[in-house]
């Protein structure tokens, strides 16, 4: 194991999951609840100094539980490392914390996080949609159970779903 | 948002006596103390696509600055999801459709490192000298854009002369002009020729007079500095915690620069520097992208002297396109390039970050394989979105006419910013 697995998983045994290295980089799955204390153990500690946030992202899996999954990647500028961390979350219970606090960065990501995917953060400044409008109302275009051309207003008219 | 609507119709409707309650009206008359909200965009020349702001003022002066996005999102990620990977290809274009190159090697990059390939070093070059030209393409067409929203107009004029040189060899490369698709996963699409490394020779030798001659028009002149100087300044500290890459962050002084701290291309053998500024406002990061012009014309030219020679695509048939000159002589060429434009090529299982610096920051795709031809998921860390998170902190505090600076100096484009 890679000694910055090892360290999260020493300072937070109960909520480390598992860890992973291929292609050169290194994977950290945590449990959800303890999203925010691990985002401000990479940040604050001097020997991993994460002070960079690259990218919050996430994937669907609909014939997994829990169903999603929110990548993380973070960057030290010091060090020259990078590290990506993973949470899942259920559809039941649709919501993470919010890692704004550690992170001011990470304020318009997680809106995108969840205007795409539909996954709610907790304690966020400003949750709002972003790239769709704000009343959008037809589900989460990022949702593999949403399809490609899209739901829009042309599907309330039935006959130009004739001859499909 | 009821509050913007109240007031558009306290704005909008000719002035009455009903519109004025008596606490805005002050002892001496007409004097009008309230706070105002004032729409920008998304029809706006300066914001160089169509970007939508909300500025809550008090006087001139901006309080809260709430970018509204979106009105150029495609879909991107969701269109890549089900298109095959050399389909991908032609949709990165469209990200940042100024220098559509950067983008297009951010993805293959990403796509070779799942599919663990190495490529001929000609290859290696042709692509660095490839993206050193866009990035000088990109910061020329900042640099003109940016002092004509100010209002200086010449340099415009000057900084398309040269873009056009370039465009105008990119034509030649590769047969188009702004969408161009020229890197393939496994290497390039066509050879640089002969004839375009002696153009490109003929532009190096005058390209650095000519960036003399736009600093000339720019680096004293009042009305620049007066716009520019301490505008849109965010600190070091800020500036990371914010997550901005590129010519923004490194205006602060911070010194990362991908090219340099995990290098790929040939970006670690030819001999270059990072410029980094000092007070981080919108005059550095002119200077940091005028001196990156520099140093990029440096690398094209190391590049040009050591190209070597031999191919420019792996030799795998199963991910590379057949030469083009026996797609339409020789049968078995044909059907081998219809299989891979129609059907594509499986990557193994797993999941890739793989980032480049494109010239308006870190430019990363996230690459989820399932072991298909088309990925799981791919996700695009666009640097002008993330930008755009830090612009209510960057803006508060400066007048109206500073806000067309601040976006400006992020160099914003929105086709990368909405996806």
């Amino acid at each position: 194991m890679s000694p910055i697995a090892q360290k999260i998983q020493e300072r937070f045994p109960d909520a480390f999951v598992s860890s992973k290295e291929a292609l050169g980089e290194l994977t950290v799955t945590v449990r959800r609840e303890k999203i925010v204390d691990v985002c401000r153990f990479l940040h604050d500690d001097p020997a991993l100094d994460f002070d960079h946030i690259s990218d919050i992202c996430s994937v669907d899996y609909p014939n997994e539980e829990p169903r999603f999954e929110v990548v993380y990647h973070f960057y030290s500028i010091e060090k020259n490392h990078r590290i990506r961390v993973k949470a899942r979350v259920p559809e039941d219970d649709c919501a993470i914390d919010s890692v704004t606090g550690v992170w001011r960065g990470a304020n318009f990501l997680e809106r995108e996080v969840y205007d795409m995917m539909g996954i709610v953060f907790n304690n966020h400044p400003d949750l709002r949609r972003i790239l769709m409008t704000e009343e959008y109302d037809e589900g989460f275009p990022l949702r593999k159970d949403f399809p490609v051309e899209g739901r829009g207003w042309r599907d309330r008219f039935e006959f130009l779903g004739e001859g499909k | 948002m009821e509050e913007l609507q109240e007031n558009q119709a306290l704005h909008s409707a000719p002035f009455d006596d009903d519109d004025f309650d008596d606490d805005v009206i002050s002892e001496k008359g007409m004097k009008r103390t309230e706070d105002m909200l004032l729409n920008m965009g998304p029809q706006h020349p300066s914001t160089h696509g169509v970007l939508r702001i909300v500025l809550d003022l008090e006087g001139e002066t901006i309080v809260k600055a709430t970018p509204h996005l979106g009105y150029l999102h495609r879909g991107v990620e969701k269109l890549a999801e089900n298109s095959t990977y050399p389909q991908i290809v032609p949709l990165t274009d469209r990200l940042d459709y100024v220098c559509s190159m950067t983008n297009n090697y951010a993805f293959v990059r990403a796509v070779e490192k799942l599919l663990q390939i190495q490529l001929p070093e000609r290859a290696e070059y042709v692509r660095t000298i490839v993206a050193e030209m866009q990035r000088l393409a990109g910061h020329l067409f900042w640099l003109g854009t940016q002092a004509l929203d100010i209002g200086a107009m010449t340099v415009f004029f000057y900084t398309f002369r040269e873009r056009e040189v370039l465009l105008d060899l990119f034509e030649l490369l590769c047969g188009a002009r702004l969408t161009m698709s020229y890197y393939r996963v496994g290497g390039v699409d066509r050879d640089m020729t002969q004839e375009i490394v002696d153009r490109l020779y003929r532009f190096l030798e005058t390209f650095p007079e000519k960036v003399v001659e736009y600093n000339t028009l720019l680096e004293t002149n009042r009305i620049w500095i007066a716009r520019t100087k301490n505008i849109a300044v965010i600190s070091a500290k800020d500036a990371i915690n914010f997550g901005l890459t590129g010519p923004v962050l490194r205006g602060s002084g911070v010194n990362y620069d991908i090219r340099k701290a995990q290098p790929y291309g040939v970006y670690d053998k030819v001999e270059w520097e990072v410029p980094l500024g000092k007070n981080g406002d919108t005059y550095d990061r002119y200077w940091i992208r005028v001196e990156e012009m520099r140093q990029s014309a440096k690398i094209i030219k190391q590049c040009l002297d050591r190209l070597p020679k031999g191919p420019i695509a792996v030799d795998l048939p199963e991910i590379t396109y057949p030469p083009r000159n026996k797609v339409m002589t020789d049968m078995e060429s044909l059907i081998h390039h219809f299989m891979i434009a129609t059907r594509g090529f499986d990557v193994p299982e797993g999941e890739v970050y793989s980032a480049i610096e494109a010239p308006k920051g870190e430019l990363g795709f996230y690459i989820k394989s399932d072991g298909s031809n088309k990925p799981y998921r791919l996700r695009i860390r666009p640097p002008s979105f993330i930008h755009m998170g830090a612009f209510d902190h960057m803006a508060k505090g400066y007048m109206i006419a500073d806000i067309v600076t601040i976006f400006g100096t992020y160099d914003i484009v929105m086709g990368e910013c909405d996806r």
